[in-house]
């Protein structure tokens, strides 16, 4: 029988079925973090940098882990991540007062000082990493969740404050929304509040670098989520094809805003393996493991100079905070999921492995804390004392007409002069 | 005028080791209206090369490299293609230097054919300059002449704001007046084909009178220039026919200035009416010179429709429609 020419084929499936994908637990549920799969520390090979990306497919669906349960730094990626106990407690201090930072930036937010903040809290050592590890005319293409570069970079925080307050002090002229920092000095590349576009841009920086015979690199940075937009896309697909001197990193938190990560494709594999299609290296690290961020950085930014072209991380972690302050988690998933996170919270990792080589002791993580919080305490003090939204105290308005252009065309000058005359 | 194009691109490679040049075809191959031709081979396949099929990556590449200090030359292969790039271009180009506090800036040129005339239907032949200068910290610059293409494209380089180029297609090989059943007249045996080699460079935002007259004020832009001389030609009318070679910024004195003087204004453009640039122009000689008009202001447009393949002639605003808006402003 031909079966094209029945108009009512008989058919032995059933109807079709749309799948949409549901995360492993909603508000009430027991956290359950069962799908994902967490090997020992030390178990996963380090490959050499100039390896053939071909050969390291399996990478994409392991996990690079150095610190183990105990705080021992083991396995063959402990070596390449080499620290002094200073350059680690730096490192942990950098932590400590973003984590500082983002709890008073949030209360500000909720006392009206600011109309929105953003905390990175969980995911710290991937920014901290980063600004510690690459070089000093290295770019980095952040998205709103790496304040901890600038803080480990040492930029003042009292210039980060008087952006989220947008006050006369505001190096941005309250023209960005809070945590839409700028710094061009300290390698940190103006934010967008449009997802991913940083992505490409940092493709194309790694590439001018190398058109020009540069010796530095661009790193950029996209959530999980964002993974699905058409600049990841494109990031990929020129960085492979030119071969640019570029670390592209997936902060995998888990949650984007309220949509699991299964949302962007990541039940259906990992999102370091989005990179195997395009002959990019894929690395899938822990990213509450500091060591293995120092690892995993300095392993694609060792490949990136070397000319051996782009490497594409995935740093599993969790965002322990709303999205923003605007965001409300307790309506979408388990009010206490962040605690059976199983790799952890990365600033007392670090601190367990300081302590385990002697270098670190309870007492003293106690003095860091309170030390930060007077830190920030003071810089939010003095950055108060520049103005905050609640007392108005904002860029003139006649700077809205500034930077639009180099210079300034007649069409805005008239404008900026009908403002004016506004009273 | 695609010989104009390669040669302000061939002085600002030459001049300047910062500019870079890419698009799609555009490296060993020079490109599909051979913009590049040979430009590949004389400076190399770092500074002149090929991209991937991707708009929004050609742009947002674009942007990277001018925040890292080049000066990149992006070329889209037509101006219908451009849409996926629109948010590297909206976004981030046209307000990296407002939103950083001008930490950062994306000194960089988009080039793109536009316009029809050439049977390339619904998506070879769009105009879709309005979209550009709708965008605050964007230049946007349409020449008709080989002359002013090579002076404005390297103004557009120089300048350390992104400028989109737009390029009217019709034009590469020779002016055209909107009557397409005469044969086709080459740049070569024009006389304002004539382009010097050397190093010039035009202003932005400076229109250019391109027929004195005291009758009524046209104002046209691109392939529609010629149009507007051959129905002022058809008419009678004296026309004063100004070409306005930069949108955005616009020099609006010289605009007020002609139609002060002539009371009258007609605007012509290939692109949609509704929302055109064409309003705006409309707009902006209403506000300024309300009284000094002695009539409605026209604007002779493509119609609101996609643009088509067979019909092209009854798409394109050609002579006939834009004489008989010229007559019929004299009349009011």
């Amino acid at each position: 029988m031909d079966a094209g020419n029945d108009p009512d084929p008989p058919t032995h499936h059933g109807p079709l079925r749309f799948q949409v994908p549901e995360p492993s637990a909603r508000p009430g549920d027991e956290p359950d973090f069962s799908y994902l799969d967490v090997p020992p520390a030390g178990d996963t090979r380090r490959p050499e940098v100039s390896v053939d990306p071909h050969q390291i497919r399996d990478l994409a669906d392991a996990m690079i882990r150095v610190l183990d349960d105990d705080g021992n730094a083991v396995g063959p990626w402990a070596p390449g991540a080499e620290l002094s106990a200073d350059a680690m407690r730096r490192a942990l201090r950098a932590m400590v007062i973003t984590r500082a930072y983002d709890d008073r930036m949030f209360q500000s937010q909720r006392q009206g000082k600011t109309s929105f903040y953003m905390r990175s809290t969980g995911e710290e050592a991937i920014a901290v990493g980063h600004a510690l590890e690459l070089g000093p005319r290295d770019m980095f293409f952040p998205t709103y969740r790496q304040q901890g570069w600038l803080i480990a970079r040492e930029w003042p925080l009292v210039d980060m404050m008087c952006q989220i307050f947008s006050n006369e002090r505001d190096r941005l002229h309250g023209r960005q929304m809070p945590v839409m920092y700028s710094a061009k000095e300290a390698g940190f590349f103006t934010i967008s509040g449009n997802l991913g576009t940083q992505f490409i841009q940092a493709v194309g920086w790694a590439m001018a670098s190398a058109i020009a015979g540069d010796t530095c690199l661009a790193a950029g940075v996209v959530g999980e989520g964002t993974t699905a937009e058409a600049d990841f896309h494109h990031a990929l697909t020129f960085a492979a094809t030119y071969q640019a001197p570029v670390i592209l990193n997936v902060v995998n938190n888990q949650w984007a805003i309220s949509s699991f990560q299964g949302i962007a494709g990541g039940a259906s594999s990992t999102f370091a393996a989005r990179a195997i299609g395009h002959g990019i290296p894929a690395l899938r690290i822990d990213g509450n493991d500091y060591l293995a961020v120092v690892a995993g950085i300095r392993w694609a930014a060792e490949r990136a100079r070397r000319n051996h072209g782009p490497t594409l991380i995935e740093w599993v972690t969790y965002r322990a905070a709303a999205h923003s302050s605007s965001d409300d988690p307790s309506k979408y998933r388990p009010q206490d999921e962040w605690k059976a996170w199983p790799l952890g919270d990365p600033v007392e990792r670090l601190a367990t492995h300081l302590g385990q080589i002697g270098e670190w002791s309870p007492v003293r993580q106690n003095e860091l804390d309170e030390e930060a919080k007077a830190i920030v305490r003071a810089a939010a003090k003095e950055a108060e004392g520049y103005g905050t939204l609640l007392d108005g105290h904002v860029a003139d308005r006649r700077s809205l007409f500034e930077d639009v252009f180099k210079e300034m065309p007649a069409h805005l000058r008239r404008q900026r002069d009908e403002l004016e005359r506004l009273t | 005028m695609n010989v104009a194009i390669r040669s302000a691109l061939d002085v600002m490679l030459g001049r300047d080791g910062q500019v870079v040049v890419f698009g799609e075809d555009v490296g060993y191959f020079g490109g599909v209206f051979r913009c590049t031709e040979g430009l590949q081979s004389k400076y190399g396949e770092t500074r002149v090369f090929d991209t991937p099929i991707a708009e929004g990556g050609i742009i947002g590449v674009a942007v990277g490299m001018g925040a890292y200090g080049l000066r990149p030359v992006a070329e889209i292969q037509f101006a219908d293609y451009v849409y996926p790039g629109l948010d590297q271009l909206i976004s981030e180009a046209a307000r990296l230097r407002y939103r950083s506090g001008a930490d950062f800036t994306a000194p960089l040129t988009v080039r793109m054919p536009a316009g029809g005339g050439i049977h390339g239907g619904q998506t070879h032949s769009q105009s879709p300059e309005a979209l550009f200068t709708h965008v605050c910290g964007l230049k946007t610059v349409l020449p008709s002449t080989p002359y002013d293409a090579k002076g404005l494209l390297i103004a557009s380089i120089e300048d350390d704001d992104p400028v989109v180029f737009l390029e009217p297609k019709r034009l590469y090989n020779g002016p055209f007046d909107g009557h397409p059943e005469r044969p086709i007249v080459p740049w070569t045996d024009h006389p304002l084909g004539d382009v010097p080699e050397d190093y010039y460079s035009i202003p932005l935002g400076v229109a250019a009178v391109r027929r004195p007259g005291s009758d009524v004020t046209v104002l046209a832009y691109g392939t529609m220039v010629y149009v507007a001389e051959a129905a002022a030609a058809e008419t009678g009318v004296d026309a004063e026919i100004i070409d306005l070679r930069t949108l955005l910024p616009l020099d609006t004195d010289t605009i007020v200035q002609s139609v002060e003087k002539t009371g009258r204004c007609v605007i012509v453009h290939e692109a949609t009416r509704t929302s055109g640039f064409g309003a705006e122009l409309a707009a902006t000689v209403q506000e300024l010179c309300f009284f000094h008009l002695e009539s409605p202001i026209q604007r002779v447009t493509g119609w609101d429709t996609p643009y088509p393949h067979a019909q092209e002639w009854d798409y394109f605003p050609g002579p006939g429609r834009v004489g008989a808006a010229l007559r019929s402003v004299m009349e009011d």
